[in-house]
């Protein structure tokens, strides 16, 4: 049997990631939306800091569509910084020396955490399309696991941006009593017609992709990474915005001073764009692809509460922090003040901020000043409030 | 809550102790141009006030989240009408009636929303104002307003009789009214409403629906 998913490393880290594992047996197992009890499962994920003896300076963060658990450390596939280290780690908004910082990857997620291509020891093949669709609440009901785990009562703050942001808000909506504070960031409440049709193009991409075989293409021995990459490059489109794509690429020729006369990479742009579905399809699992971006389809809130959004945090006694970004046309701010709305008509506790950026979605990821003084602001209020020092 | 942010009397505005006094503690505030939630934290710390704030400026905001205060970057031209009825006890609108498009609207959103609203704005009608305008003949500029014509966001001055006037146009009652001078302190309270007018730099008055 040839296995040729992903490169060595990546592929490692799908069953027995480089992070602590927890491990759920048939006495414990993930009840999901769909209707299945799923066990035995597992999550992987990284903690920094120090849990304190009242065990009250836990923060969970949450991570996007394609993140992972190493949200400060150094990537044990990419050797890149954690995904969000300028946001987290010492003396950072999230600082590792005040708080105990959990980031666990999500379930159906590729970096060690249950997933479509994870083993089913039933079988001894991989999950595959047997794995059940799943849900943002999904995702939370196995993070809360995680936290019950660790002995956690009660979470300090959740934090994390689009996906990241849906499962903060989630969380909010049905552990209340156990989020003190939340920040989630360039989100939404309920993924757009616009967002779903994105997702459906990325993911009818791998679909077409020979290679794809069905969703079998770890048991035969083949990789759908032209279908995986074309998804990728679609979608990081609309992490950017065009103000920042022309204000980067314009329209400069890649390597040469005049078009080729052929479909070559003439411009830089297609040249980013090719590099980025290439370097994606060497860390991501193009099934886990699927399920993810279907979770964030599925996620309606208000759908869960008689399409009141208001009512998905009556009685919150949670403190919010929403912030979004001008240019991000993929989760607008319009999207983050119908939270807004949401939280002030349930009257919960909640703080407003748009960021000015032209970097679009992705400026959550990046260094934006404007975003890590409201962070900072919002969690270090919260941390008084909470007897942190 | 172990929050506590210190409020120093001797430097907290003379006009924000004076609106603090008009509110009940214990009661649920909306700051509608909140600005750095001074005066939310004042009546946060000194009063126990449950309150919300909406300030159209970035740095104000994050001013007011890193004193946590839950405040909202919006406009109160575009966002009172999201907020239900009765929500709040006390609507504040502290020098921001002047800034706004409609504000006639504006205070009826603020009455509609909250069950009294206080409102404070620069006066006028000052003497300072009308001898300006008679003597020079020029829009006046003065430490309470200091922008010129053409580059100021207070689009809508008014008098204290004009503001008194919009008040019957909207069904308000009137239940508390004070005038300041520059220093912010109450002009002497026994005087006719014209002598206000002309001694009041500031006003800030407590309205209810009719």
């Amino acid at each position: 049997m040839s296995y040729s998913p992903l490169p060595l490393e990546p592929r490692n880290q799908i069953d027995a990631p480089s992070s602590p594992v927890a491990r759920f047996g048939p006495d414990a197992p993930l009840v999901m939306d769909a209707g299945i009890a799923l066990a035995p499962w597992q999550i992987a994920y990284q903690t920094y800091g120090t849990l304190n003896a009242d065990k009250s300076n836990a923060v969970l963060v949450c991570h996007a569509l394609t993140g992972d658990q190493h949200v400060a450390n150094v990537s044990p596939v990419t050797g890149k910084p954690g995904w969000w280290s300028t946001m987290v780690g010492p003396g950072r908004p999230v600082d590792t020396d005040r708080f105990f910082v959990i980031c666990s990857n999500v379930i159906g997620g590729c970096s060690g955490s249950t997933g479509p291509a994870s083993l089913d020891p039933a079988t001894g093949r991989p999950h595959n399309l047997n794995f059940p669709v799943l849900t943002i609440r999904d995702m939370v009901r196995a993070q809360a696991a995680l936290i019950d785990r660790l002995g956690i009562a009660s979470l300090f703050c959740v934090l994390g941006g689009s996906m990241g942001g849906m499962q903060v808000l989630q969380w909010a909506a049905t552990y209340p009593e156990r989020v003190f504070s939340a920040l989630p960031i360039a989100t939404a409440a309920r993924h757009s017609a616009q967002n779903i049709a994105f997702h459906e193009v990325g993911r009818q991409a791998i679909m077409a992709d020979p290679d794809w075989r069905g969703g079998r293409y770890l048991d035969e021995g083949t990789r759908p990474s032209k279908g995986l990459g074309v998804a990728r490059m679609g979608a990081h489109i609309t992490y950017l915005s065009e103000l920042a794509l022309h204000r980067k690429f314009g329209r400069n020729y890649q390597d040469r001073s005049a078009p080729t006369f052929s479909f070559d990479a003439d411009f830089q742009i297609e040249s980013y764009l090719r590099y980025q579905g290439l370097s994606f399809v060497e860390r991501f699992d193009a099934n886990s692809y699927l399920y993810v971006t279907r979770a964030m389809d599925y996620f309606d809130l208000a759908a869960d509460h008689g399409d009141h959004l208001a009512r998905a945090f009556k009685g919150s006694p949670t403190r919010f922090c929403v912030i979004s970004f001008t240019s991000d046309w993929l989760f607008p701010t319009s999207d983050s003040r119908a939270i807004v709305h949401a939280l002030n008509a349930a009257a919960a506790s909640v703080g407003f901020v748009e960021v000015e950026s032209d970097k679009g979605h992705d400026a959550f990821l990046l260094e934006e000043p404007e975003m890590f003084a409201a962070a900072r602001g919002f969690i270090d209020a919260a941390a008084r409030a909470r007897g942190l020092t | 809550m172990t929050e506590m942010h210190a409020v120093d009397t001797a430097t907290a505005r003379l006009d924000f102790l004076l609106l603090a006094d008009m509110v009940a503690p214990g009661s649920k505030v909306l700051d509608i141009g909140c600005g750095d939630g001074t005066l939310l934290s004042l009546l946060r710390d000194r009063k126990g006030v449950d309150g919300r704030g909406i300030e159209i400026s970035r740095e104000g905001v994050n001013a007011c989240l890193a004193k946590g205060l839950p405040v909202i970057q919006g406009d109160a031209d575009t966002d009172l009408a999201d907020y239900p009825d009765d929500a709040f006890d006390y609507v504040i609108l502290s020098q921001t009636i002047q800034a706004t498009r409609q504000p006639k609207i504006v205070l009826e959103h603020l009455l509609r929303i909250g069950r009294r609203a206080i409102v404070s704005f620069p006066n006028f009608g000052h003497w300072r104002v009308r001898l300006d305008l008679l003597v020079n003949g020029r829009m006046p500029v003065t430490d309470n307003m200091p922008y010129s014509w053409h580059d100021t966001p207070n689009i809508h001055f008014c008098t204290i009789r004009d503001f008194l006037t919009l008040c019957t146009e909207v069904g308000a009652q009137m239940e508390r009214a004070a005038a300041l001078d520059a220093g912010g302190k109450p002009v002497r309270m026994m005087l006719p409403w014209w002598a206000w007018n002309m001694l009041g730099e500031q006003a800030v008055f407590l309205l209810k629906r009719r």
